[in-house]
């Protein structure tokens, strides 16, 4: 595992997982015969009905859990501060105002807060939350809070960031407001992105491949890969003839994968 | 507003406790009651006044009693707290015993240990004992249960212990230890009374459990009666000191906190 095996046929590749699987100590079989590749400045989602392991890849990439079989590789991903992670709840530091708790991945690799603040002043800036530097997270609101969670992940500049139905809890309307604004950020950063969402529209908005997923044992079935150039996206795609044609597309997958599942 | 807000609160407790007092009051004048029986309340308050070179020394040295022992089992228990987080063998060895002497009336346990020590530090091991527990348990628990998402965040960040315990798992547990502290203060109390009276210490350092006592040999109902008035004034003040702690510490991020701000 510490030794990266790079592919040299395939640079782009920030982490590689080859035949990988998972079984929890439980028993469950989390994963089975994984293989995957995230390139470089991709929206990679995973897309899958609950239970089928999406949580548990992203777990393996972060490299806050190992596998059981099969080589995952990185491609200097792991260093420190190269990859950032939004959990599905905000998961903020209740006691921290906003500025503390977007601090903290700088704070622990050493940086003093005069000079993080700078960086901090940008991603604030970023998902547009610079009014609210000394507010405390119970006094903003559930999309505001999931703003800061994304700026924390960006403040160190990650390579990858690494994003579990980050906005699941939302409602629609924000929803597809903080969709737009990754798309937003993503292109102007460059950050390489795994998604993990169980919704269809909002997988086929946000990524260039999707890889949809169906559980026991958990499995890739089926990938998609988006061909709209990133200029045309923006609000108008979802509109598009291409976009429902994409969405039936990874609907249809989702079915055939499990059938009777509701995703 | 504020002002208003806390009036609106207060009243009703206040109104409730002067109707109470009014009708004692009455009661002992109409019926005419005599004041070895039951003190009235006006007869109670002059004696505070009348006796407060007895008092109010005795007031200090419980205050500084339960004080004392509150500061230690906050610093004993935190201190053991942290240890059980760190170690699952630690927790398991000690646990149990701290159990022991948490399940063991202290009312028992004061008598053996004045056997042992000199009245004052057997007092104050006593108040210690009973804060002691609430505190390490609920500290423990808020320790235990930190945020297993922050943990992994602080994992991806490759933190140290240190951090982890510093900037995570000790600010996450504060609501649990300050719950624990409030508990403990109160018990201090009744511990120091408990372990006073058990000991019935004489002298300079006799606090006012002593004094309850003392009042009681010589029939002076009305001493005990204003005695036992400072002891319950002191618990209200100790409570109330710690509960505002708390809410001061707490009132920007926590649940139970949050009717009192703004
Ligand atoms: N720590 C664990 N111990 C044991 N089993 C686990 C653990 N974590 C997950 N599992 C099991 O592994 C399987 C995959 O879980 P995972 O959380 O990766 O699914 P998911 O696709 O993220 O689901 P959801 O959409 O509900 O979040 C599930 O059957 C789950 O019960
Ligand atoms: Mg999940």
């Amino acid at each position: 595992m510490g030794l990266a095996m790079l592919d040299t046929t395939r640079p782009r590749a920030l982490v590689t997982l080859h035949d990988v699987g998972k079984v929890y100590a439980t028993g469950t079989v989390a994963l089975a015969n994984i293989d995957l590749e995230v390139r470089s400045g991709e929206i990679l989602t995973l897309l899958g009905p609950s239970g089928c392991g999406k949580s548990t890849i992203l777990r393996l990439v972060a490299g806050l859990d190992t596998p059981t079989s099969g080589v995952l590789s990185r491609n200097h991903a792991n260093v420190r501060g190269t990859v950032g992670f939004v959990f599905q709840d905000p998961t903020l530091m209740p006691w921290a105002d906003v500025f503390d708790n977007i601090y903290l991945p700088l704070r622990l690799q050493g940086q003093s807060r005069n000079k993080a603040a700078p960086a901090i002043a940008d991603v604030l800036e970023r998902v547009g939350l610079a009014r609210f530097v000394k507010a405390f997270p119970r006094e903003l609101s559930g999309g505001m809070r999931m703003r800061v969670s994304i700026a924390r992940a960006l403040v160190s500049r990650p390579r990858l960031l690494l994003m579990d139905e980050p906005f699941a809890a939302l409602d629609e309307i924000t929803r597809f407001r903080l969709d737009d604004d990754l798309v937003a950020l993503q292109a102007e950063l460059g950050t390489t992105i795994v998604f993990v969402t169980h919704s269809v529209f909002e997988s086929v908005y946000l990524s260039s491949r999707i890889h949809v997923m169906a559980a026991h044992p958990g499995r890739i079935t089926a990938e998609i890969e988006i061909d709209t150039p990133s200029i045309r996206r923006g609000r108008e795609f979802r509109t598009t003839p291409a976009y429902l044609h994409y969405c039936r597309q990874a609907s249809d997958a989702l079915q055939r994968a499990a059938p009777g599942e509701d995703a | 507003m504020a002002l208003l807000a806390l009036v609106r609160r207060l009243a009703p407790p206040a109104l409730v406790f002067t109707a109470l007092l009014g009708t004692w009051e009455a009661f002992v004048r109409l019926a005419e009651v005599p004041s070895f029986v039951l003190p009235a309340p006006s007869l109670v308050a002059a004696t505070l006044v009348a006796d407060r070179a007895t008092l109010l020394p005795a007031l200090l040295v419980t205050l500084k009693i339960t004080g004392f022992a509150l500061a230690a089992a906050v610093v004993g228990g935190v201190g053991l707290a942290i240890l059980f987080s760190r170690s699952r063998w630690i927790e398991r060895s000690v646990l149990p015993l701290a159990i022991v002497l948490q399940v063991t009336p202290i009312v028992a346990i004061a008598p053996l240990l004045l056997v042992y020590l000199d009245p004052s530090t057997a007092v104050l091991v006593c108040a210690f004992l009973v804060a002691f527990f609430p505190i390490l348990s609920n500290t423990a628990l808020g320790l235990a249960s930190t945020d297993r998402n922050l943990l992994d965040l602080f994992r991806l960040y490759g933190a140290s212990r240190l951090q982890t315990l510093r900037l995570l798992r000790l600010p996450g547990a504060l609501p649990h230890f300050l719950g624990g502290v409030r508990i403990g203060g109160g018990l201090a109390l009744i511990g120091a009374i408990a372990a006073e009276l058990a000991a019935g210490a004489a002298g300079k350092g006799a606090g006012l459990a002593f004094r309850i006592v003392e009042a009681g040999y010589r029939l002076n109902i009305p001493r005990m009666f204003a005695a036992l008035a400072l002891i319950s004034l002191l618990g209200i003040a100790i409570f109330s000191a710690l509960a505002l702690l708390s809410n001061r510490v707490l009132r920007r991020w926590h649940d139970s906190a949050l009717d009192q701000d703004k």
